[in-house]
């Protein structure tokens, strides 16, 4: 009888180990970073790309009903692709959208908005990465949707898709 | 007395330059301390430390600056966890959702410790 019980909880017990790691293996192992929502904007200040001017995000934010930022750069591939729906984002809407121009040099910035159309109502620097940090973004693109409070209402990693824009259309319907 | 003076000032322009390299060192351990416990969230298992990639890079920049300005290392891990989640830290929490994690080599540890004790000293 005792020897009983202790097969069966030896069993029990490998059963449990057994589907522990299996539960485990079918998981994805890549990890997605989880969008934390609803979170102030970390403050920041920064100077303009052509006007040199420096400007207060909170300043930027508060007299708009929604403002969007997007950290962009000249270089990197993925903002090219996604340069189009911001450009339809600015066409379509009167929204403040702020460019976040992550790591880059002023004349290509210049060259690339020349080049593709200038979405943004303002474009802040970040050149040495700083400030994206801050305001806890992983790379490059990354887009915020913020209320007039500087609260973060969605965030995109990586570029806006066509329906992320009719999303954020629904938004700040 | 001048040649008095001038030693003096020699003495304590030395003593205030050797104070400055040895705080900006122990600002620059901290912060390899700092980011060696930090998950560099955008490449595959490596601490900000030991990554180059523009996200490892600011981040330990940004930890410099905190530093500077006067932050302690727990005040810089809890604003990257707020920023970031707890995912950011390589030191997990105890909490409801690891408990099992937390508890349970305990729990192996006491249950073999009887069962060796039982051996030896019951039978």
């Amino acid at each position: 009888m005792k020897k009983n019980i202790s097969y069966l909880v030896l069993t029990l017990f490998f059963v449990f180990i057994f589907s522990v790691f299996y539960i485990g293996l079918e998981k994805p192992n890549f990890y997605t970073p989880k969008i934390i929502n609803n979170k102030s904007l970390e403050e920041f200040n920064s100077t303009e790309l052509f006007s040199n001017k420096e400007f207060n995000s909170r300043e930027i934010i508060k007299n708009n009903k929604f403002t969007i930022i997007n950290i962009w750069s000249s270089w990197c591939a993925p903002c090219r692709l996604e340069h189009s729906a911001l450009m339809k984002l600015s066409e379509k809407t009167n929204l403040n959208i702020i460019g976040l121009n992550y790591k880059d040099k002023k004349t290509n910035a210049i060259k690339f908005l020349n080049e593709l159309g200038n979405p943004f109502s303002k474009i802040l620097i970040d050149p040495d990465g700083i400030i994206s940090i801050s305001i806890g973004a992983y790379g490059v693109p990354e887009t915020f949707i913020l209320n007039k409070n500087s609260k973060i209402i969605q965030k995109y990693i990586g570029p806006l898709t066509n329906d992320n824009i009719l999303e954020i259309l629904k938004i700040i319907e | 007395m001048i040649k008095l003076f001038k030693i003096i000032l020699l003495i304590s322009i030395l003593i205030l330059s050797f104070q400055k390299i040895l705080f900006a060192k122990n600002n620059s351990l901290l912060v390899d301390k700092i980011s060696k416990n930090l998950r560099c969230l955008i490449c595959q298992g490596q601490s900000v430390y030991d990554s180059q990639s523009d996200f490892a890079v600011s981040m330990k920049l940004l930890i410099k600056n905190k530093i500077e300005s006067g932050e302690s290392e727990d005040q810089i891990y809890e604003y990257l966890k707020n920023q970031y989640g707890e995912w950011i830290v390589y030191d997990p929490e105890f909490n409801k959702k690891n408990l099992i994690l937390w508890i349970f080599p305990l729990i192996l540890f006491i249950f073999g410790g009887l069962l060796i004790y039982r051996k030896v000293f019951i039978n």
